[in-house]
């Protein structure tokens, strides 16, 4: 990685203070995300304080939504691996999510009778879900990319299904109330309803470590590994990759963000019930995967992000705003209810005109844009296809590999 | 993956045929048997006897208390069918995207509900109300009518679906045209939803509540009515697809699209052509689910077409005559589980066949063999 930044910069005489900034943030990457993610919750905690956000609500009912936000970060940072990075199609996450929340219902309720520490239950809950990763991921193994999204959606299905019928050990509908909040920690204070800044600082705490790890992961031996199987598993293959536990592990450590996700959600919200965990969870998770730019971590965090505040308040002040313009056909319509329909929506415009997300990585952009590439602006069908077959044959358009006809 | 159908001469299609009805009857009549005991046994574990009891009782018992359950397993069977029936006619749309294009068209189900949906408007738009229609005539006019307003909307509305977001994406990564249709279905959904709400919508049940008598069982005539009518389709489907000029096109793009592009087939109309056919058998399972169930809902199109999925994956996907072999196993084993009182478990279970089928066979029961796809 240093040898290439090195190349990169050294025959351009000094370095532009940007390249120069770019070069020691990729050199000390982790160091680079304390200090990112220090300043972005220096913002976060100053921007509620100030118009135009502290006009909009109070400071707390904001430090709010950022925690929750931070659940669909590690969601979606944890969906990222899976799809971004080792591309693998996975519908089912919620399920993953619904695990870890169900595994802190075990352990800190009334209903199970105990109460453990909180930081320790977070790597409970997350290897619970990692050992369900790794059990959903060991049957996929084989299965191409289509099927293996049918699969997990299926999964995604069956969990809440399990966690609704089993009525006797999971109370079904009404789902494990009472959920014992995180014990006091020292600098943060108590976890109490009230305390919503205390939710948001450990939140902070968590994706910073989530996202080093991920990080570290991405650059390491493993994070290529992901990528050669994305780009062609058979070429992967035959270099040595092992693809087998190259992919269970992507299951794995997907599962295990959801789980981290799962146990502070459970935790925060103080009741887990199935229908918290549908395909509506899965979906906008992948929604905001995709609108974020799949494969790149810092933007898909930011998408998430983006996405859950436009969804908890962006419609809110829409409503507001529309109403007080008082256009007499828009001023009933209640965006809230259309959410789903503009992601949706969204999801399918940013397939057909920007499908590397907003915020893409390199590596990314290229892939998908290989074909137009190669094929040159030619608008012709053959020529499109035949360099779509040569992009699949220079091992960039996943899948296009094994598209012999049977 | 082809769209695989016999070309056969007459005399083996005839032979072919026979074959295939025979397997059929055979299929239905062992159901009805495993079903009948099935009820025996969880009757005789219900009045409280011991498992071994109840199974030899399972085994053995034919008297007249044993015979109440084969009017019940008759009924029941006959109730398969018709779900069969329907989940057969949405799994025919998933099959023929699958086999022309490659790509699992998450927006099918949501195509169904829509079709759905358009038959209660329809036939609720005409009679307004909740009553049976005993005039054959009205009958005729009512179901007919409902079904030539849906096919063609619901079918043209698949064809601009694909025309406008799916076609663009023909020769994209395989993951775009996947979360594209995931959108779609989303959109669908949500559209339905907003314009009719969050509830169960009523259908007007107007098929009256005509019986026959057989063996002791009340055999509902409506079922029946959609077995046949579901099995005309995919008889005139199969026909259509072995027989016709366009058929052979559809066969042609489904084995090679540039080879056969080069033929003169012009592969973006067989597509078209594809999405329309698929859309109008939806509508139809749209219509007679209207019929059959009484009620319509957004998220139908979710479940359903999940259902209907797999049952084209266990048929083998891009297999007409595998899809509809799966809808009906897939009614079956529903019907099954709901029977013995574990209707809640039936969705867990079909995906449970799902994953064996994909885990050990992932071409399905008529799929061919080929490579290391799936």
């Amino acid at each position: 990685m240093s040898a290439t930044i090195a190349a990169r910069t050294s025959p351009a005489g000094p370095p532009s203070p940007r390249a120069r900034i770019e070069d020691l943030a990729t050199r000390h990457r982790s160091s680079a995300i304390v200090v990112g993610m220090l300043i972005i919750a220096v913002g976060l905690i100053v921007l509620p304080k100030i118009p135009p956000l502290s006009l909009i609500d109070r400071e707390d009912p904001w430090y709010d939504t950022f925690a929750n936000a931070g659940v669909y970060i590690l969601l979606a940072m944890g969906l990222n691996v899976v799809v971004g990075l080792a591309g693998l199609l996975d519908l089912g996450y919620a399920a993953f999510f619904a695990i870890g929340s169900y595994t802190y219902a075990y352990s800190n309720s009334p209903f199970a009778g105990t109460d453990f520490p909180f930081l320790p239950m977070l790597l409970v809950g997350a290897s619970v879900a990692a050992v369900f990763g790794i059990a959903l991921g060991a049957p996929t193994l084989r299965l191409r990319g289509d099927y293996l999204a049918i699969m997990t959606l299926g999964f995604g299905e069956i969990v809440p299904i399990v966690f609704l019928n089993l009525d006797t050990w999971t109370l079904g509908t009404n789902g494990i109330g009472g959920i014992y909040r995180p014990d006091p920690l020292p600098l943060i204070g108590e976890f109490t309803p009230l305390t919503p800044f205390a939710y948001f600082i450990l939140m902070v705490g968590i994706v910073t470590v989530a996202m080093i790890l991920l990080y570290r992961m991405q650059d390491s031996r493993i994070g290529r590994a992901w990528n050669a199987i994305r780009e062609d598993e058979l070429a992967a293959a035959a270099n040595g990759i092992n693809t087998v536990t190259t992919k269970l592990l992507a299951f794995a450590i997907g599962a295990t963000t959801a789980g981290l996700a799962g146990v502070f959600n459970a935790s925060k919200l103080t009741i887990v019930s199935p229908e918290q965990f549908g395909f509506a969870v899965s979906f906008i998770v992948l929604a905001m995967v995709i609108l974020g730019g799949m494969g790149n971590i810092w933007g898909v965090a930011v998408g998430a992000f983006i996405v859950y505040e436009i969804q908890v308040q962006g419609f809110k002040q829409l409503n507001k705003v529309v109403e007080g313009l008082a256009i007499p056909v828009l001023k009933d319509v209640n965006f809230t209810d259309y959410q789903y329909l503009l992601f949706g929506g969204a999801l399918v415009l940013m397939m057909l005109f920007r499908p590397e997300g907003l915020f893409p990585s390199q590596r990314r952009r290229r892939e998908l844009h290989i074909a137009e590439e190669l094929a040159g602006p030619a608008d012709d069908e053959i020529d499109v296809a035949a360099g779509a077959a040569m992009a699949g044959s220079l091992g960039a358009t996943p899948g296009s590999g094994e598209d012999q006809p049977g | 993956m082809t769209v695989t159908v016999s070309t056969g001469a007459s005399s083996s299609s005839f032979a072919r045929a026979l074959r295939i009805t025979v397997y059929a009857i055979v299929a239905i009549l062992i159901y009805l048997i495993v079903l009948w005991r099935a009820l025996v046994l969880a009757g005789e574990l219900r009045a409280g006897s011991t498992l071994l009891n109840a199974i030899v009782q399972a085994l053995t018992r034919f008297d007249a208390v044993g015979n109440e359950f084969l009017a019940q397993a008759l009924q029941q069977t006959v109730n398969a069918l018709s779900i069969g029936a329907i989940y057969a006619l949405i799994a025919l749309g998933y099959t023929m995207v699958y086999g022309i294009i490659e790509l699992i068209n998450f927006a099918h189900g949501d195509i169904f509900m829509l079709g759905a949906f358009l038959s209660v408007v329809f036939i609720g738009g005409i009679m307004g109300h909740n009553e049976a229609v005993t005039d054959i005539a009205l009958l005729t006019f009512l179901i007919g009518g409902a079904l030539l307003f849906s096919m063609p909307i619901i079918g043209l509305l698949n064809v601009g679906i694909e025309r406008l977001v799916y076609r663009p994406l023909r020769n994209a990564p395989r993951l775009a045209p996947l979360i594209t249709a995931v959108g779609v279905s989303f959109i669908l959904q949500n559209v339905a939803l907003t314009v009719a709400g969050s509830g169960d919508r009523r259908a007007p049940q107007i098929f009256p509540d005509w019986k026959i008598a057989f063996g002791g069982a009340q055999i509902s005539v409506l079922l029946i009515f959609i077995f046949i009518l579901s099995l005309a389709l995919m008889l005139a489907l199969q026909a259509f697809v072995a027989r016709t000029r366009l058929g052979r096109a559809m066969r042609a793009t489904a084995q090679d699209r540039e080879a056969s592009a080069l033929m003169g087939v012009d592969a973006n109309q067989t597509i078209a052509l594809t999405f329309l056919i698929g859309g109008m058998l939806a509508a139809v399972a749209g219509v007679v689910w209207g019929l059959r169930f009484g009620y319509v809902k957004f998220d139908l199109g979710f479940n359903s077409g999940l259902k209907a999925f797999t049952a084209a994956v266990l048929g083998g996907i891009g297999n007409i005559t595998g899809a509809v072999l799966g809808g009906f196993i897939i009614g079956f084993i529903e019907n099954l589980s709901a029977s013995l009182g574990y209707a809640r478990w039936s969705e867990f279970l079909v995906f449970m066949v799902l994953t064996f089928v994909l885990l050990f066979r992932p071409t399905g029961i008529l799929g061919q063999h080929s490579g290391d796809r799936a």
